[in-house]
């Protein structure tokens, strides 16, 4: 089997205490859609946060496009092509939806309002409120503000922690959509969601992890049509 | 009742001077809030950074004069300005790189910072003393007035008088022009958004590709420049003293949560509501009620509030009105 | 936030370290004895004591709850106010002229205050209780001058070369020490009351604030203590020199043992004081362990190394560092009276905040937070060097500019020596801070 573009592989770690991951596997293959599911305390969002290298592994590698980035801080996988979207704290509040964007971008020396424009095709109500302060819009609108600041880097992978903690359902399925549509551009999507049953639906491959090791792996279909994932972690 | 020498009164007594002051306590809170917004610390040798950059303007004032230069009716001491700020901000540089910098690493809590700024401030201080010594040092040159009572009185033939001092118009216009180049930096430069960034989310700045170094060394040059021009601003209107920019960080800091720690505009917002509250508590109102109120009604006493010896308790009971009821401040800076 | 979590960590020290040091310090008094003079020696070590207090009281609100107050200096000069107040020889006539107008308009002063909290806390909210708070202190503040005015000029003009104030009780001076205590605790408990639970940095500020304003209103409310005229001549709780050079007994004994009468007269003086001091030292220091063991003690750390959590078990965090807070005052308070009892007089003019408060943050911080023996060692080494700084920097200078030909820059750097002594302390601190954070005797 080919490498994949992005490959967590077998991550063992934690916060300097005890492990938290035990030689856990994260891939996602180029446009597609790879979700980390599992319950309360499993390690869903460190074993993201391993693969961006926002903590030291003790065993394993990170790889991006066959390149071993085990070693780089999170800063440099920006310049290497990743892009993350933190669970809370995902803004500039006291800022301009426009100049979310801008800073999103600081990396970037050329011309940047083709992304721009991409990113307001993509979320048309941050047009409307780009002079406005993003701590001032909805909770689903800071959600596209913060996407939106990731994607001014032109990323390759974009990784997403519980995009849809504390929307509404109908702004969650809005943002499903927008994140399909982000993936039919060719950029990868890793993300960690809690609505395990929504996200598997959009999902080509899914992770279910418990106590920071994979249980099951599988396609998002696959998955869902398990009997025994669906007992266990979707509510039967 | 005399609206207009009323009027005339409380402009020249009130008004005038308080709007000099507010603008020299709104830079200087202004260097405050910065570096609270960025560095996340009450730097306490604010102060004293304004007095040695002060006296590198004063000395360098001395050499202009020295050389015969001089600007015309304005002070000498702006000329002087630039290299004033250029020798500060190299100075803070250093202590950033000798003393905050380590700190900032090991994560330090912010009151730690706020500790070590105390040896900064003691260290600064000597500095100043041992250059410049303690006494009143007097710098202002050039024309005194731009228009004197006498003249006022002779030009609209009023009883009171409105004196305008060079010093007064130069700080207010140098304020302004010093506040909004700043407001420009930070809401249309690519450094100045990124410093806004940081100060509202360091974690995500970092995540953007911000470079914490560069913007923490643009803060302290941002503050140098801020420091030295209230400190020669203030020093001009009125005198230096080593000391007195000490005491200065009561109502600098005052204004600076005023208007909520780490808000810009909150700063200038602060330094005004502190000036004019500071002056209109102290000041004799004695004159200007005389003027408006029937003769038979005219007050016996100096209807003064509090005695200027306490200018510093009027700035201080708006700070605790304001964390007791608005912690954040009037521009919802961060807070508690 | 404490100086216990102060980044490094030091190992704690063992009991033969802790007796090296301070016999080191020991040592820079016993050299400073015998080479400069033992009267000189003796006058740092009674300040050195004085100071060690300030620091006791400052390390029960740093070290023990983690309060970062910078009031110290008003403190002090409130404990100096007390000596005035309790001890100074009562003025004639004074209270006759203007006592009660006074006492009037300080009670109509704290009950418009009362009555404004009152206003505010049973007004509904909403912008009458606003303006109605507003309208109460506004009537009561043009009460209070229209009171209070005319008795503090009937005081200030009772002759005003030599008095012009209410005058003390002209009690004995030992008492004015507890009673100092008493003053800077009521303050404190005011401060408190309103400052305590802000913010760290704000809590700074605050007292910041409220130091500069007790001295101000010292140095300006001339009928309470003269202002900056200042009030001389405060009795002593020790035998003057004079009265002892005049003696025959005490000549006689001081011939025989082969000293100069007036240097033994003042080394016995400064000895009896030093005697004093080191009493109420113990006393505070002993108070103070016994605290801190007591489960008083354990749950005011519990408090400074987890707020949150210690909250969370139901402890009432901001009650506790009321109490430790006006305790911590009142100790500073003590030492603020003891101080000025030494002096013989008060001067609001001489409170400066880098000498009363910054200089004790440093004995704390260098001698150890959180370590009564840390303050009383910082205490004793700070003060000896501040005082020996200026000397021996002068020396330096000297040392340095000997080779330079004569000219204003030698005059200048000559003069501008005495300055040394900031800029030293302010680099002791910084050092501590970065190499040894937990300062020479760290908290067990």
């Amino acid at each position: 089997m080919a490498e994949p573009f992005l490959i967590g592989d077998a991550m063992t770690g934690g916060y300097g205490g005890a492990d938290i991951l035990h030689d856990c596997t994260i891939a996602v293959e180029k446009g597609e859609i790879a979700v980390i599911v599992g319950p309360n305390g499993a390690g869903k969002s460190t074993a993201m946060k391993a693969v961006f290298g926002m903590l030291k592994l003790r065993k394993g590698a990170v790889r991006l496009k066959g390149e071993d980035i085990t070693t780089l801080t999170p800063q440099a996988r920006v310049a290497k092509g990743m892009a993350f979207v933190p669970q809370t704290h995902n803004i500039f509040t006291s800022m301009t939806v426009e100049e979310n964007l801008e800073m999103g971008a600081f990396l970037r020396r050329d011309d940047i309002t083709e992304t721009m424009e991409q990113v307001y095709e993509l979320f048309p109500i941050l047009r409307q409120k780009r002079y406005q302060a993003a701590g001032e819009l909805s909770g689903g609108q800071r959600q596209q503000v913060a996407v939106g600041r990731a994607l001014m880097t032109r990323p390759s992978v974009l990784m997403l922690d519980e995009p849809t903690a504390g929307v509404s359902p109908i702004v969650m399925d809005e943002l499903f959509d927008r994140i399909i549509e982000v993936a039919r551009t060719g950029i990868s999507i890793l993300m960690v969601e809690q609505n395990a049953r929504q996200a598997l639906e959009i999902a080509d491959k899914g992770y279910v992890l418990v106590q920071g090791a994979n249980r099951f792996t599988d396609t998002g279909k696959a998955l869902m049509a398990d009997p025994e994932v669906r007992r266990s972690f979707l509510g039967g | 009742m005399d609206i207009l020498n009323a009027l005339v009164t409380f402009l020249n007594f009130v008004f005038v001077p308080a709007l000099a002051y507010g603008a020299q306590l709104a830079l200087g809170a202004l260097g405050a809030t910065l570096i609270y917004g960025i560095l996340r610390f009450s730097n306490f040798a604010h102060g004293d950074t304004m007095a040695f950059g002060t006296m590198t303007v004063i000395l360098f004032t001395w050499g202009l004069q020295a050389l015969g230069i001089s600007f015309g009716p304005l002070p000498t001491a702006l000329l002087a300005l630039p290299f004033g700020i250029a020798v500060t901000a190299m100075l803070l540089l250093a202590t950033d790189r000798g003393v905050y910098r380590y700190y900032r690493r090991v994560k330090a809590a912010p009151v730690i910072l706020v500790m070590v700024s105390l040896g900064v401030m003691f260290i600064m201080n000597g500095i100043v003393r041992f250059i410049i010594g303690v006494g009143d040092v007097n710098f202002t040159d050039g024309e005194r007035f731009i228009i004197t009572a006498g003249q006022f009185r002779e030009m609209t033939g009023l009883q009171e008088g409105l004196a305008i001092r060079m010093t007064q118009a130069v700080t207010v216009v140098v304020a302004v022009i010093a506040v909004a180049l700043l407001f420009w930096f930070l809401q249309k430069t690519r450094t100045g958004k990124s410093m806004r960034a940081f100060s509202d989310n360091e974690d995500l700045a970092l995540l953007s590709g911000i470079n914490p170094d560069r913007v923490v060394a643009v803060t302290w040059i941002i503050a140098a420049a801020l420091a030295t021009t209230a400190g020669t601003l203030y020093g001009l209107d009125k005198s230096f003293k080593a000391f007195t920019y000490f005491q200065l960080l009561l109502p600098i800091f005052a204004a600076a949560i005023v208007g909520g720690l780490g808000s810009p505009i909150g700063a200038i917002a602060g330094g005004f509501v502190i000036a004019f509250s500071e002056v209109m508590v102290t000041y004799a109102w004695k004159k200007v009620i005389t003027y408006i109120v029937p003769e038979s009604m005219a007050p016996e006493g100096l209807v003064q509030l509090m005695s200027t010896d306490y200018k510093f308790a009027v700035s201080f009971a708006i700070l605790i009105i304001v964390l007791l009821f608005m912690p954040t401040g009037l521009f919802k800076g961060k807070s508690v | 936030m404490s100086g216990a979590q102060m980044t490094a960590q030091a190992s704690a020290q063992t009991p033969a370290k802790v007796a090296m040091m301070f016999a080191g310090v020991a040592l820079l008094f016993v050299l400073t004895g015998m080479f400069q003079s033992w009267n000189l020696a003796l006058a740092i070590v009674n300040m050195a004591l004085i100071s060690s207090i300030m620091a006791l009281g400052v390390n029960m609100q740093w070290g023990y709850a983690g309060l970062f107050s910078v009031g110290t200096m008003g403190f002090v000069a409130l404990g100096g106010l007390a000596v005035v107040l309790v001890s100074a020889a009562p003025v004639p006539g004074a209270w006759a002229l203007g006592g009660p107008g006074i006492v009037m308009g300080l009670i109509l002063g704290a009950l418009t205050i009362a009555a404004a909290i009152f206003v505010w806390a049973r007004m509904p909210r909403g912008r009458m209780r606003g303006f109605a708070t507003a309208a109460v202190l506004l009537g009561g503040f043009f009460a209070f001058r229209a009171v209070f005015d005319p008795a503090v000029a009937a005081v200030e003009a009772n002759n005003p070369a030599t008095a012009g104030n209410l005058g003390g009780l002209g009690l004995p001076v030992l008492l004015a020490w507890p009673a100092g205590g008493l003053l800077a605790a009521a303050a404190a408990w005011a401060i408190g009351k309103t400052a305590l639970g802000l913010r760290s940095d704000y809590l700074a500020i605050a007292t910041l604030g409220i130091a500069e304003i007790i001295i101000a209103v010292m140095k300006n409310e001339d009928w309470l203590a003269r202002g900056v005229k200042n009030v001389i001549s405060l009795p002593r709780p020790v035998p003057y020199e004079v009265d002892m050079q005049q003696s025959a007994a005490f000549v006689d004994w001081a011939t025989r043992w082969g000293f100069d009468p007036a240097t033994a007269s003042s080394i016995i003086v400064k000895l009896l004081y030093a005697a004093l001091f080191l009493i109420v030292l113990l006393a505070l220091i002993w108070l103070s362990e016994t605290a801190l063991k007591s489960p008083w003690g354990r749950m005011m750390r519990a408090i400074r190394d987890n707020e949150v959590s210690a909250a969370a078990m139901g402890k009432d965090v901001k009650r506790r560092h009321l109490q430790i807070f006006v305790l911590g005052s009142a100790v500073i308070g003590i030492a603020g009276a003891m101080m000025t009892t030494l002096d013989s007089q008060l001067t609001p003019g001489t409170y400066q905040p880098l000498r009363f408060t910054f200089l004790i943050w440093v004995m704390v911080i260098v001698g150890g937070s959180g370590n009564n023996w840390g303050s009383v060692l910082g205490g004793f080494l700070i003060w000896w060097l501040w005082v020996m700084v200026e000397p021996m920097g002068l020396w330096l200078i000297q040392m340095v500019t000997a080779p330079m030909a004569e000219g204003w820059l030698k005059t200048h750097l000559l003069d501008s020596a005495a300055h040394m002594r900031l800029m030293t302390m302010g680099i002791i601190l910084l050092l501590v801070l970065r190499f040894s954070p937990r300062g020479l005797i760290p908290e067990k």
